[in-house]
């Protein structure tokens, strides 16, 4: 073994960040087990939880989930959606999508033009039922999303979904429609998503379907992994993301010309 | 043995597969295999949400944190490896 001294260090230093890391860690498994011990043993304080379902029957839904997620802290949820929407916008900074998979034969497309209905239903059904049982936006969202990754992997390069201009606007739906939900409630002398008792329920669902939307293109285009591919781009049957010779790492391409003249 | 004992040892066998799944994930020295042994302790934990009577928070993990996030780290440990067996080819050249 004759290793430059410098490779040595690196190792060396690698090492070190390691035992640091690990040591770090390790603190904060005990700091988080101290913290979980005092606050059960802190005994019962006066709880959120009563309040939430005391005022449950004025949120407009029954399920004290969807009420905490959807009207008691909406303004989280909206949020959330933008940092789904701002990792996806991360994705596609790193370019164009890779080709995707090839056509899927017989079988596979059969048990796909099955699955992928099933996947769109049960997520409306998730949605609907969100309102007095367990499930809601991001569930349905997850429903829709995961029959984009089975379309993609059956040889669809945009995982189902459409071209780049409509996929923008499926995108921001959520974010959209959640805040114009909320600034149409303050122009009527409401707060920000303070919701009227007797208009909660349509508006929660109508913020919860344009939400189930976007999640799921947010993640099936996250599965995509970049940029979607044009309308003509051609699945290679086997190397997802081969780059042309002259774009190995070792010699990055030169940066595209500017089209303008 | 009492329907009680019965629960404990289920809730045992629970945690500690859930244990050993995830330090089998961390120290796992291939990413795919880390990958699947992620997803599994995904689907574990939402078992264990469900224990839990919180059903809200079990379908979303194993929707979101087992399916979807799994299905993107698989799709992130293929690319690693090729972009890594390809600089490796660089530099055997």
């Amino acid at each position: 073994m004759s290793a430059p001294a410098g490779l040595d260090r690196a190792t060396e230093r690698s090492r070190d960040l390691r035992l640091l890391l690990a040591v770090l860690l390790t603190l904060l498994g005990v700091a988080l087990t101290l913290v979980y011990l005092i606050a059960l043993n802190a005994g019962a304080a006066p709880r959120l939880a009563d309040l939430a379902y005391e005022r449950l029957p004025s949120t407009g839904v029954q399920n004290p989930v969807t009420a905490v997620l959807l009207n008691y802290r909406a303004y989280d949820t909206l949020m959330e959606l933008a940092v789904l929407l701002a990792a996806l916008l991360g994705i596609w900074a790193l370019g164009p999508a890779p080709p995707g998979f090839q056509r899927s034969g017989a079988v596979l497309a059969a048990m796909v033009s099955w699955v992928v209905p099933l996947l769109i239903v049960t997520g409306g059904y998730m949605l609907w039922v969100g309102g007095y049982a367990p499930g809601g936006a991001f569930q349905a969202g997850a429903l829709l999303g995961a029959a984009g990754v089975i379309v993609r992997l059956a040889g669809d390069p945009r995982a189902g979904l459409p071209g780049e201009a409509a996929q923008r606007w499926l995108l921001v739906a959520g974010v959209l429609v959640f805040t114009l939900v909320g600034l149409g409630l303050m122009a009527f002398g409401a707060g920000f998503l303070t919701y009227p008792p007797t208009l909660a329920k349509w508006l929660i669902l109508l913020i919860e379907a344009a939400a189930t939307v976007a999640i799921g293109a947010a993640l099936a285009a996250a599965y995509v992994g970049g940029r979607p591919p044009g309308p003509d781009a051609r699945p290679t049957a086997e190397d997802e993301d081969a780059l042309t010779p002259a774009q190995t790492p070792a010699n990055p391409p030169a940066p595209p010309l500017d089209p303008r003249p | 043995m009492s329907q009680l004992t019965l629960l404990i040892v289920f809730d045992a066998v629970l945690l500690v597969t859930l244990l050993v799944l995830a330090f089998a994930a961390v120290l796992s020295p291939e990413p795919r295999r880390a990958v699947m042994l992620f997803i599994a302790f995904g689907l574990w934990l939402s078992l264990i949400w469900a224990r839990l009577q919180a059903p809200d928070v079990a379908l979303a993990e194993a929707a979101i944190g087992a399916g979807l996030g799994g299905a993107l780290m698989l799709a992130a440990a293929r690319r690693a490896a090729r972009t890594a067996s390809r600089s490796r080819g660089d530099d055997a050249s």
